[in-house]
Protein backbone atom coordinates (compact mmCIF):
# COMPACT_ATOMS: atom_id res chain seq x y z
CA UNK A 1 0.00 0.00 0.00
CA UNK A 2 2.94 2.09 1.22
CA UNK A 3 4.36 2.13 -2.61
CA UNK A 4 1.88 2.47 -4.61
CA UNK A 5 0.61 5.52 -2.30
CA UNK A 6 4.16 7.12 -3.05
CA UNK A 7 5.10 9.55 -5.49
CA UNK A 8 6.62 9.52 -8.50
CA UNK A 9 10.20 10.60 -8.20
CA UNK A 10 11.39 13.47 -10.77
CA UNK A 11 13.80 13.14 -13.13
CA UNK A 12 16.76 14.36 -12.05
CA UNK A 13 17.89 16.98 -14.53
CA UNK A 14 21.48 18.70 -13.31
CA UNK A 15 23.38 16.62 -15.53
CA UNK A 16 21.72 17.83 -18.80
CA UNK A 17 23.83 20.73 -18.69
CA UNK A 18 26.68 18.71 -18.68
CA UNK A 19 25.32 16.49 -21.68
CA UNK A 20 24.61 19.79 -23.52
CA UNK A 21 27.85 21.23 -23.05
CA UNK A 22 29.33 17.41 -24.32
CA UNK A 23 26.91 18.94 -27.66
CA UNK A 24 27.97 22.39 -27.84
CA UNK A 25 31.86 21.52 -27.40
CA UNK A 26 31.65 19.09 -29.77
CA UNK A 27 30.02 21.34 -32.57
CA UNK A 28 32.25 23.97 -31.90
CA UNK A 29 34.98 22.02 -32.27
CA UNK A 30 33.50 20.76 -35.76
CA UNK A 31 32.34 24.36 -37.09
CA UNK A 32 34.14 25.83 -39.48
CA UNK A 33 32.96 29.32 -39.97
CA UNK A 34 34.51 29.62 -43.62
CA UNK A 35 32.55 31.44 -45.39
CA UNK A 36 34.57 31.44 -48.16
CA UNK A 37 35.62 34.70 -50.24
CA UNK A 38 37.39 35.79 -53.21
CA UNK A 39 37.65 37.68 -56.23
CA UNK A 40 35.28 36.64 -58.67
CA UNK A 41 35.57 36.83 -62.39
CA UNK A 42 34.52 35.31 -66.00
CA UNK A 43 36.05 33.13 -67.69
CA UNK A 44 36.38 34.00 -71.36
CA UNK A 45 34.81 31.54 -73.66
CA UNK A 46 37.18 29.44 -75.84
CA UNK A 47 37.10 30.65 -79.26
CA UNK A 48 38.61 28.98 -82.19
CA UNK A 49 39.23 32.46 -84.48
CA UNK A 50 42.57 34.22 -84.22
CA UNK A 51 42.20 37.17 -82.18
CA UNK A 52 42.20 40.51 -84.59
CA UNK A 53 45.69 41.89 -84.51
CA UNK A 54 46.34 44.97 -82.28
CA UNK A 55 45.14 48.30 -84.25
CA UNK A 56 47.75 51.16 -84.07
CA UNK A 57 45.52 53.94 -83.06
CA UNK A 58 44.00 51.48 -80.28
CA UNK A 59 46.96 50.50 -78.95
CA UNK A 60 46.58 53.94 -76.48
CA UNK A 61 43.74 51.69 -75.15
CA UNK A 62 45.30 48.75 -73.96
CA UNK A 63 46.94 48.96 -70.35
CA UNK A 64 49.02 45.70 -70.85
CA UNK A 65 51.15 44.09 -68.32
CA UNK A 66 53.53 41.30 -68.19
CA UNK A 67 54.69 39.16 -65.33
CA UNK A 68 58.01 37.35 -65.87
CA UNK A 69 58.19 33.71 -63.72
CA UNK A 70 60.45 36.34 -61.59
CA UNK A 71 57.46 37.98 -60.15
CA UNK A 72 58.38 41.17 -62.41
CA UNK A 73 56.06 43.65 -63.88
CA UNK A 74 56.18 45.27 -66.98
CA UNK A 75 53.59 47.64 -67.45
CA UNK A 76 53.30 49.27 -70.63
CA UNK A 77 57.00 48.24 -71.49
CA UNK A 78 57.78 49.86 -68.23
CA UNK A 79 59.22 47.87 -64.77
CA UNK A 80 57.07 48.45 -62.38
CA UNK A 81 56.26 48.12 -58.40
CA UNK A 82 52.59 46.05 -57.98
CA UNK A 83 52.09 49.29 -55.18
CA UNK A 84 51.78 51.28 -58.27
CA UNK A 85 49.93 49.14 -59.89
CA UNK A 86 46.10 50.97 -59.44
CA UNK A 87 46.87 54.50 -59.34
CA UNK A 88 48.76 53.81 -63.00
CA UNK A 89 45.64 52.19 -63.90
CA UNK A 90 43.31 54.57 -62.70
CA UNK A 91 44.89 57.42 -64.39
CA UNK A 92 44.67 55.04 -67.39
CA UNK A 93 41.57 54.44 -66.89
CA UNK A 94 40.36 57.33 -65.89
CA UNK A 95 42.41 59.38 -69.05
CA UNK A 96 39.66 60.75 -70.72
CA UNK A 97 41.38 61.85 -73.94
CA UNK A 98 43.67 63.84 -72.00
CA UNK A 99 46.75 62.24 -72.07
CA UNK A 100 47.98 60.45 -75.83
CA UNK A 101 49.29 58.15 -74.22
CA UNK A 102 46.34 56.75 -72.54
CA UNK A 103 42.94 55.66 -73.25
CA UNK A 104 40.69 57.53 -74.92
CA UNK A 105 37.56 57.39 -72.61
CA UNK A 106 37.11 54.25 -69.88
CA UNK A 107 34.85 52.46 -72.16
CA UNK A 108 37.30 52.14 -74.56
CA UNK A 109 40.21 50.81 -72.10
CA UNK A 110 40.68 47.60 -71.80
CA UNK A 111 43.34 45.81 -69.44
CA UNK A 112 45.66 43.03 -71.21
CA UNK A 113 47.26 40.43 -69.15
CA UNK A 114 49.96 38.30 -69.65
CA UNK A 115 51.66 35.58 -67.20
CA UNK A 116 54.50 33.65 -67.49
CA UNK A 117 53.74 29.30 -66.60
CA UNK A 118 56.46 30.31 -63.75
CA UNK A 119 54.14 33.42 -62.04
CA UNK A 120 53.39 32.70 -59.13
CA UNK A 121 50.05 32.57 -57.75
CA UNK A 122 50.60 35.46 -54.90
CA UNK A 123 51.50 37.50 -57.29
CA UNK A 124 48.79 36.84 -60.25
CA UNK A 125 46.32 37.47 -57.28
CA UNK A 126 47.76 40.80 -56.58
CA UNK A 127 47.65 41.92 -60.40
CA UNK A 128 44.09 40.82 -60.63
CA UNK A 129 43.02 42.50 -57.17
CA UNK A 130 44.74 46.02 -58.00
CA UNK A 131 43.16 46.09 -60.76
CA UNK A 132 39.77 45.46 -59.01
CA UNK A 133 40.75 47.88 -56.99
CA UNK A 134 41.30 50.86 -59.11
CA UNK A 135 38.10 49.78 -61.12
CA UNK A 136 35.86 49.69 -57.59
CA UNK A 137 37.27 53.26 -56.83
CA UNK A 138 36.98 54.36 -59.74
CA UNK A 139 33.43 53.14 -59.93
CA UNK A 140 32.73 54.52 -56.35
CA UNK A 141 33.92 57.74 -56.98
CA UNK A 142 31.42 57.92 -59.95
CA UNK A 143 28.59 56.88 -57.84
CA UNK A 144 29.27 59.10 -55.41
CA UNK A 145 29.58 62.52 -57.83
CA UNK A 146 26.15 61.19 -59.96
CA UNK A 147 24.06 59.41 -57.18
CA UNK A 148 25.64 60.46 -53.71
CA UNK A 149 26.49 57.31 -52.66
CA UNK A 150 28.58 54.84 -52.94
CA UNK A 151 28.65 52.04 -55.95
CA UNK A 152 27.78 49.10 -53.56
CA UNK A 153 24.83 50.97 -51.81
CA UNK A 154 23.29 51.56 -55.18
CA UNK A 155 20.26 50.43 -56.47
CA UNK A 156 20.77 47.46 -59.43
CA UNK A 157 19.51 49.76 -61.99
CA UNK A 158 22.02 52.44 -61.28
CA UNK A 159 24.80 50.02 -60.45
CA UNK A 160 24.41 48.84 -63.80
CA UNK A 161 24.71 52.38 -65.32
CA UNK A 162 27.67 52.73 -63.08
CA UNK A 163 29.13 49.47 -64.56
CA UNK A 164 28.10 50.59 -68.35
CA UNK A 165 30.32 53.76 -67.65
CA UNK A 166 33.38 51.62 -65.92
CA UNK A 167 33.45 48.50 -67.72
CA UNK A 168 36.11 46.11 -66.51
CA UNK A 169 37.81 44.50 -69.26
CA UNK A 170 40.59 42.18 -68.69
CA UNK A 171 41.75 40.02 -71.59
CA UNK A 172 43.70 37.55 -70.43
CA UNK A 173 46.30 36.28 -72.94
CA UNK A 174 46.05 32.44 -74.61
CA UNK A 175 48.31 30.77 -72.64
CA UNK A 176 51.37 29.68 -74.66
CA UNK A 177 53.46 26.75 -74.90
CA UNK A 178 56.82 27.16 -74.02
CA UNK B 1 18.84 50.63 12.55
CA UNK B 2 17.51 47.37 12.96
CA UNK B 3 16.88 47.54 9.87
CA UNK B 4 20.16 47.80 8.71
CA UNK B 5 21.47 45.47 10.98
CA UNK B 6 19.19 42.57 9.70
CA UNK B 7 20.20 43.55 5.63
CA UNK B 8 24.04 43.26 6.77
CA UNK B 9 22.78 39.41 8.01
CA UNK B 10 21.67 38.25 5.53
CA UNK B 11 23.26 35.72 3.33
CA UNK B 12 23.53 36.74 -0.14
CA UNK B 13 21.13 33.86 -1.92
CA UNK B 14 22.78 31.10 -4.59
CA UNK B 15 22.62 32.38 -8.28
CA UNK B 16 19.93 29.99 -9.38
CA UNK B 17 21.64 27.86 -12.22
CA UNK B 18 18.20 26.31 -13.23
CA UNK B 19 18.14 28.46 -16.84
CA UNK B 20 22.46 26.91 -17.50
CA UNK B 21 20.88 24.29 -19.87
CA UNK B 22 18.89 26.35 -21.19
CA UNK B 23 21.22 28.94 -22.24
CA UNK B 24 23.31 26.60 -23.41
CA UNK B 25 21.07 24.93 -25.23
CA UNK B 26 20.76 28.10 -27.28
CA UNK B 27 24.13 28.40 -28.20
CA UNK B 28 24.04 24.81 -28.66
CA UNK B 29 21.19 25.24 -31.32
CA UNK B 30 23.17 28.39 -33.04
CA UNK B 31 26.23 26.47 -33.36
CA UNK B 32 24.06 23.43 -35.12
CA UNK B 33 22.68 25.57 -37.43
CA UNK B 34 25.46 27.16 -38.03
CA UNK B 35 27.80 24.46 -38.60
CA UNK B 36 29.12 23.49 -42.13
CA UNK B 37 30.54 20.06 -41.76
CA UNK B 38 33.63 19.89 -43.18
CA UNK B 39 32.66 17.64 -46.58
CA UNK B 40 36.03 17.10 -48.09
CA UNK B 41 39.26 16.17 -46.59
CA UNK B 42 42.24 18.66 -47.31
CA UNK B 43 44.89 16.39 -48.65
CA UNK B 44 46.90 19.20 -50.09
CA UNK B 45 48.60 22.43 -47.67
CA UNK B 46 46.57 25.49 -48.87
CA UNK B 47 48.08 28.89 -47.54
CA UNK B 48 45.33 31.41 -49.44
CA UNK B 49 46.19 34.55 -51.47
CA UNK B 50 46.03 37.92 -50.02
CA UNK B 51 43.51 41.06 -51.35
CA UNK B 52 41.22 43.54 -50.48
CA UNK B 53 38.53 43.78 -53.40
CA UNK B 54 37.13 40.32 -51.88
CA UNK B 55 33.20 39.05 -52.30
CA UNK B 56 31.30 37.03 -50.82
CA UNK B 57 30.17 33.37 -52.76
CA UNK B 58 26.31 34.04 -52.67
CA UNK B 59 24.55 30.36 -52.78
CA UNK B 60 26.90 27.37 -51.10
CA UNK B 61 24.94 25.02 -53.46
CA UNK B 62 26.28 26.30 -56.30
CA UNK B 63 29.81 26.38 -55.39
CA UNK B 64 32.64 23.67 -56.46
CA UNK B 65 35.88 23.61 -55.29
CA UNK B 66 39.70 22.86 -56.68
CA UNK B 67 42.30 22.81 -54.30
CA UNK B 68 45.66 23.38 -55.88
CA UNK B 69 48.93 22.71 -54.03
CA UNK B 70 51.51 20.82 -52.05
CA UNK B 71 50.22 17.17 -50.81
CA UNK B 72 50.48 17.35 -47.44
CA UNK B 73 53.32 15.44 -45.54
CA UNK B 74 51.59 12.55 -45.25
CA UNK B 75 50.85 11.86 -49.36
CA UNK B 76 53.83 13.08 -50.10
CA UNK B 77 55.18 9.94 -50.48
CA UNK B 78 52.78 8.95 -52.90
CA UNK B 79 52.12 12.25 -54.41
CA UNK B 80 55.77 13.70 -54.70
CA UNK B 81 55.90 17.58 -53.65
CA UNK B 82 54.89 19.14 -56.76
CA UNK B 83 51.95 20.95 -56.39
CA UNK B 84 48.62 18.45 -57.20
CA UNK B 85 44.80 19.35 -58.22
CA UNK B 86 42.73 18.08 -55.42
CA UNK B 87 38.82 17.25 -56.42
CA UNK B 88 36.72 16.18 -54.14
CA UNK B 89 38.53 13.68 -51.39
CA UNK B 90 41.44 12.43 -54.45
CA UNK B 91 44.33 13.86 -56.03
CA UNK B 92 44.49 12.94 -59.43
CA UNK B 93 47.73 12.08 -61.33
CA UNK B 94 49.12 11.03 -64.24
CA UNK B 95 52.30 9.53 -64.90
CA UNK B 96 54.30 10.19 -67.90
CA UNK B 97 55.87 8.14 -70.27
CA UNK B 98 58.83 9.21 -68.97
CA UNK B 99 57.89 8.47 -65.23
CA UNK B 100 57.57 11.43 -64.04
CA UNK B 101 54.34 12.40 -62.47
CA UNK B 102 51.74 15.32 -63.00
CA UNK B 103 49.08 16.26 -62.22
CA UNK B 104 45.81 15.02 -64.34
CA UNK B 105 44.07 18.29 -65.43
CA UNK B 106 41.62 16.60 -67.39
CA UNK B 107 39.85 15.00 -65.19
CA UNK B 108 38.68 18.61 -63.88
CA UNK B 109 36.55 18.34 -66.51
CA UNK B 110 34.82 15.45 -65.31
CA UNK B 111 34.74 16.59 -62.16
CA UNK B 112 32.77 19.97 -63.06
CA UNK B 113 30.43 17.68 -65.44
CA UNK B 114 29.57 15.77 -62.70
CA UNK B 115 28.89 18.65 -60.40
CA UNK B 116 26.61 20.32 -62.76
CA UNK B 117 24.43 17.33 -63.26
CA UNK B 118 24.00 17.71 -59.67
CA UNK B 119 22.27 20.69 -59.92
CA UNK B 120 18.49 21.27 -61.31
CA UNK B 121 18.67 22.35 -64.74
CA UNK B 122 17.93 26.37 -63.88
CA UNK B 123 20.44 26.87 -62.42
CA UNK B 124 23.42 24.78 -63.83
CA UNK B 125 24.83 28.06 -65.29
CA UNK B 126 25.44 29.96 -62.42
CA UNK B 127 28.06 27.33 -61.24
CA UNK B 128 30.59 28.89 -59.79
CA UNK B 129 33.83 27.12 -59.29
CA UNK B 130 35.80 28.68 -56.15
CA UNK B 131 39.63 27.79 -56.47
CA UNK B 132 41.24 27.37 -53.36
CA UNK B 133 45.01 27.85 -54.34
CA UNK B 134 48.38 28.07 -52.41
CA UNK B 135 50.04 31.13 -52.66
CA UNK B 136 53.34 29.73 -53.63
CA UNK B 137 52.20 27.97 -56.42
CA UNK B 138 53.17 28.49 -59.63
CA UNK B 139 50.90 30.15 -62.50
CA UNK B 140 51.11 26.87 -65.05
CA UNK B 141 48.60 24.66 -63.48
CA UNK B 142 46.61 26.77 -62.56
CA UNK B 143 46.58 28.27 -65.98
CA UNK B 144 46.06 24.55 -66.84
CA UNK B 145 43.18 24.11 -64.68
CA UNK B 146 40.92 27.60 -66.48
CA UNK B 147 41.80 26.24 -69.69
CA UNK B 148 40.02 22.62 -68.88
CA UNK B 149 36.91 25.34 -67.38
CA UNK B 150 36.69 27.02 -70.24
CA UNK B 151 36.17 23.74 -72.38
CA UNK B 152 33.10 22.97 -70.34
CA UNK B 153 31.96 26.50 -70.27
CA UNK B 154 32.32 27.28 -66.11
CA UNK B 155 33.19 30.14 -66.93
CA UNK B 156 32.37 31.73 -63.42
CA UNK B 157 35.54 31.50 -61.03
CA UNK B 158 36.42 32.68 -57.36
CA UNK B 159 39.59 32.83 -56.80
CA UNK B 160 39.87 32.33 -52.90
CA UNK B 161 41.30 34.47 -51.06
CA UNK B 162 41.87 36.09 -47.38
CA UNK B 163 41.25 39.57 -46.39
CA UNK B 164 44.72 41.61 -46.70
CA UNK B 165 45.17 44.56 -44.13
CA UNK B 166 48.68 45.97 -45.33
CA UNK B 167 50.88 45.86 -47.69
Amino acid sequence: MAKGKRKLQEINASSMADIAFLLLIFFLVTTTMDIDKGLITLLPPISEEEPPPPDKANQRNVLDILVNKNDQLLVKGDLMDVTELKELAKTHVNNNDVDPRYSKSPQDAIVSLKNDRGTSYEVYITVQNELKAAYNELRDEYAINNFGVKYSDLQKVNQKKVRNVFPLRISEAEPENY
Amino acid sequence: MAAIRKKGGKETPAISTASLPDIIFILLFFFMVATVMRETELKVNIKPAKATELQKLQKKSLVSYIYIGQPTRIYQEKFGTAPVVQLNDVIYQIVDSDGSTNSNVSEVRRFIVNERSKLPEKQQKSLTTSLRVDRGVKMGIVTDVKQELRKVAAYKVNYSAVPRTDW
